[in-house]
């Protein structure tokens, strides 16, 4: 007649320690949830190894990149004889947030910019220095430099007003089949999400990470050098990184993984 | 209902009856150990990246299609042609590629351009293949 109460105290345990372990991570002040809705970062696709070497800064290959970009952050360059520092001060308090944002509608050109071009922007504008190459050295420092200051805050891109066509074009992107696979992201990234394609477990596709360090590249990547990958694995044409095409599919990627917080470095396969 | 694929500087036309291709693409009966080779080959059919297949010598089959064993039993050679080489002409939202098809295709890298994925002799030889999976 005993039988039954080890059972009752293991599922009275297991109730109670969900919350409690929700509680804790209020208290600890941890970062949002990799999880918002049905919204899940790649983070939760990861080995707990990978998991690990995300979290720690001292590991974390990424950091090698946010390290070098705090060095140009502080650098003078250019005929100007400027650097970031001369316009916006510490990068902590003045780029809180920044990536959250990203891409955005600019006014000036009529169409989206993501960060990497508003970078390359301030370096021509004040600076009045050579752009950084798209997926330079430099360009990638910078742009992880300036992601990280707002590692752990939510994505919150806006999609209204002007912003809304190219947010739509972007969407036409992903749900386009292409390449000789004849395969759209939307059927690997939206249907076939936790299925595995050979050893992977297939992810949502969620770009709250990047720039990317990326095991498959011993290197760390923007989102545009991943569509570019992603576009040849089905056998179809890349576009050129920095194309306005992959920054409205930039865009409606933000869009969709809105909330999930900024984890640039992130470790990915 | 008749589709033309132009393969090696060939036209081969087949003819789709009943959601199946009965008629061999090609003059030489299909080889089951060429097709075993053509299933496993990265750059070719590379199945066992979507379909759980009976082949344990390479490990960690894909879960995205559904699994290959018996599958021979289940189907006969005419549909598993056709379940190959255009499995959009029985669904039109299916994530399984067309394997000898060439039209209605969108900005494919140049290297792949107008050619099919699997010859017609492939496709013959994995039908035989798959029709080992009894």
């Amino acid at each position: 007649m005993n039988s039954p109460r080890p059972i009752l105290v293991v599922i009275l345990v297991l109730v109670l320690s969900a919350p409690y372990a929700f509680v804790k991570r209020l208290v600890a002040g941890e970062p949002p949830p990799y999880v918002v809705e049905d919204r899940r970062s790649g983070y939760t696709y990861l080995s707990e190894e990978n998991q690990r070497l995300q979290n720690d800064e001292f590991a974390n290959p990424g950091m090698f990149w946010v390290e070098q970009g705090r060095t140009l952050w502080q650098k003078r360059d250019g005929a100007a004889h400027l650097s970031c520092v001369s316009c916006h001060g510490d990068a902590a308090t003045g780029m809180r947030g920044v990536r959250t944002r990203y891409p955005r509608f600019d006014p000036r050109r009529n169409k989206l910019i993501n960060l990497e071009q508003q970078l390359n922007r301030c370096r021509e504008e004040r600076l009045r220095a050579a752009p950084y190459p798209y997926e330079s050295e430099a360009l990638l420092a910078l742009t992880s430099f300036v992601s990280f200051q707002s590692r752990g805050s939510p994505v919150e891109v806006r999609i209204d007003g002007p912003a809304r066509p190219f947010f739509e074009t972007g969407r036409a992107f992903f749900m386009r089949r292409r390449g000789q696979l004849d395969l759209a992201c939307t059927q690997c990234h939206d249907q076939y999400t936790g299925q595995r394609l050979r050893g992977d477990v297939i992810s949502q596709g969620q770009t709250n990470g990047f720039p990317i360090y990326r095991h498959t590249w011993q290197t760390l990547g923007s989102t545009h050098r991943m569509f570019a990958w992603c576009n040849v694995a089905v056998r179809a044409e890349p576009l050129p990184y920095g194309a306005d095409d992959y920054i409205n599919l930039e865009l409606y990627l933000a869009w969709r993984g809105r909330g999930l917080p900024v984890e640039a470095p992130a470790v990915r396969r | 209902m008749h589709s033309t694929v132009r393969d090696q500087g060939q036209a081969e036309t087949y003819q789709i009856v009943g959601g199946a291709i009965p008629e061999s693409l090609t003059n030489r009966p299909g080889d089951p150990e060429r097709g075993r080779l053509v299933v496993l080959d990265r750059t070719k059919g590379d199945c066992i990246v979507c379909h759980a297949m009976p082949l344990p010598e390479r490990p960690f089959h894909g879960t995205v299609g559904p699994p290959l064993d018996g599958v021979g039993r289940r189907s006969g050679a005419g549909e598993l042609r056709l379940r190959v080489v255009d499995p959009k002409a029985l669904n039109s939202h299916t994530i399984m590629p067309a394997y000898y098809k060439v039209e209605g295709l969108y900005q494919v890298l140049a290297q792949y351009r107008d050619r099919p994925i699997l010859t017609a002799q492939d496709i013959e030889d994995v039908v035989a293949y798959l029709l080992t999976l009894k």
